[in-house]
């Protein structure tokens, strides 16, 4: 139903992805990830940034992570909502950040601009979407907290490591050939 | 007032809920997908006793009584207080100069409350909880268009509004459109629009009409759930109004994400109720 009339592909898959498993997947496509995610919003993404524009090491490496656009509603090890935000916010960091860091995915909602999809091309990397609002359903593919980084952000702002099995369908807005989902239908 | 809280964040009002599985069964493909998976969220918030959105939103409190004290105050903050730890709320609330997060949902200027003096209830108290996403909030707008665009400038209004929010408010959504007053009254009209039940039509035949019209406009615009396309932008549209200065014609656009979190509780001589 997406795509060029073509069934779409269910893709179940780690959160590290390799390069080629990136650019395998095509808009439309559903994929279920079970792994670590990597919550990172407005402040988490400035901050990487700053430390990779100086030359820093990142407390964690986003070398062929999933970032999940999300500040969790956490209690204690507990995830009890976790949806994701408006992925637009990140659009002045995230191509530099794509660049930079070696991230192969990100799951948000909403969309992301233009630089995020010629970076998503030029480095072998997708932009997920998952319907937002839907914490309460995204916190039951949860596992718990395996980590925080940056937590004097604020908690919504931290970079939570979230445990997932199965977690989706996350519908790929964003790929690697420059399409996006948005676009696809626009021309049906 | 935490239980109150409680109930506001995981149970979607059921005018809202009956609206959304309405529109599901009209759309197909990834529409209704969508549609399927953020009503199967509903479900799983309510039964699990969790908040629906991990965005547990800026609490807005409309309260009414023949009298205002400084103990309402005091009360709405212990809820949120206590409410941020039991439901519990994500701390959302922020300096704005630092960013910093004391934890707690409050700070300067918080808990906002809108007092509206009523001496019908006497010392009996209607408080309107509205958990507002920050989503949704960010792509409000307000305008003050000068009188002689007349209708068709309201209306131009808030379709740019909706059109420059796409899929980020988390359609479909609820539009709130506060027409008239001064700036700041057309934006808290444009709050009190999206308290109004999506099953309770206005008395008001020129509000009525705008609704009507502005309701089909909106759909028309294709964003669909999430921005991905559909036939269902907007799950309904509130308008109000107040008598304005001659010069000036204040409009505020206030979208509401699909899970509109809106409670009234009352308390009544000794009886405390929430109303679903």
């Amino acid at each position: 139903m997406c795509g060029d009339a073509m069934e779409p592909e269910v893709h179940r898959l780690g959160t590290r992805l390799s390069e080629a498993e990136a650019r395998e997947l095509r808009v439309g496509d559903r994929v279920f990830l079970t792994g670590e995610l990597l919550t990172m919003r407005d402040m988490a993404h400035v901050r990487a940034l700053e430390a990779l524009r100086s030359g820093e090491r990142l407390p964690f490496s986003l070398e062929g992570r999933v970032i999940y656009h999300c500040g969790p509603l956490v209690k204690g090890e507990r995830v009890v909502s976790a949806g994701p935000t408006t992925s637009m916010r990140m659009e002045r960091s995230e191509p530099e950040l794509i660049r930079k860091s070696g991230l192969r995915g990100m799951v948000g909602k909403g969309g992301m601009g233009e630089g995020t999809r010629t970076a998503l091309m030029e480095c072998g990397a997708v932009y997920m979407e998952y319907p937002g609002g839907a914490g309460a359903l995204a916190a039951r593919a949860t596992r718990g907290v395996k980590g925080v980084f940056w937590r004097e952000l604020g908690d919504p702002e931290a970079v939570w490591v979230i445990a997932v099995e199965d977690f989706g369908p996350c519908f790929v807005s964003m790929d690697s050939n420059g399409e996006t989902l948005r676009n696809v239908r626009n021309r049906k | 007032m935490a239980e109150a809280i409680r109930v506001l964040e995981t149970e979607l009002p059921r005018d809202i809920e009956c609206t959304l599985r309405e529109v599901a069964g009209k759309e197909e493909g990834l529409a209704a997908e969508v549609l399927g998976m953020i009503l199967a969220n509903v479900d799983c918030a309510r039964e699990g006793l969790v908040p629906m959105c991990q965005d547990t939103g800026s609490l807005i409190f409309f309260l009414s009584s023949g009298r205002c004290s400084p103990v309402h105050r005091d009360a709405i903050e212990g809820g949120i207080r206590m409410a941020t730890d039991s439901v519990p709320l994500r701390a959302n609330t922020v300096q704005p100069f630092t960013r910093e997060n004391e934890g707690n949902n409050l700070g300067r200027g918080n808990p906002i409350i809108h007092f509206e003096h009523d001496p019908s209830l006497g010392e009996d108290i209607v408080l309107g909880i509205m958990a507002k996403g920050a989503g949704s909030e960010n792509v409000g707008r307000g305008y003050m268009l000068e009188p002689d665009l007349g209708l068709p400038g309201i209306r131009d209004a808030v379709l740019e509004t909706v059109s420059k929010a796409g899929g980020k408010p988390c359609p479909p959504i609820i539009l709130g459109v506060g027409i008239g007053g001064t700036a700041e009254v057309a934006y808290l009209l444009s709050k009190k629009a999206l308290m109004r039940r999506l099953d309770a039509a206005t008395d008001d035949p020129q509000a009525d009409a705008l609704e009507r019209d502005l309701m089909k406009s909106v759909n028309e615009l294709g964003i669909g759930p999430m921005g991905l396309g559909g036939r269902h932008t907007a799950l309904g549209v509130r308008v109000e109004w107040a008598h304005c200065h001659t010069a000036s014609l204040p409009v505020a656009v206030s979208i509401g994400c699909w899970a509109l979190r809106r409670v009234t509780a009352e308390w009544r001589g000794e009886a405390f109720r929430v109303v679903r």
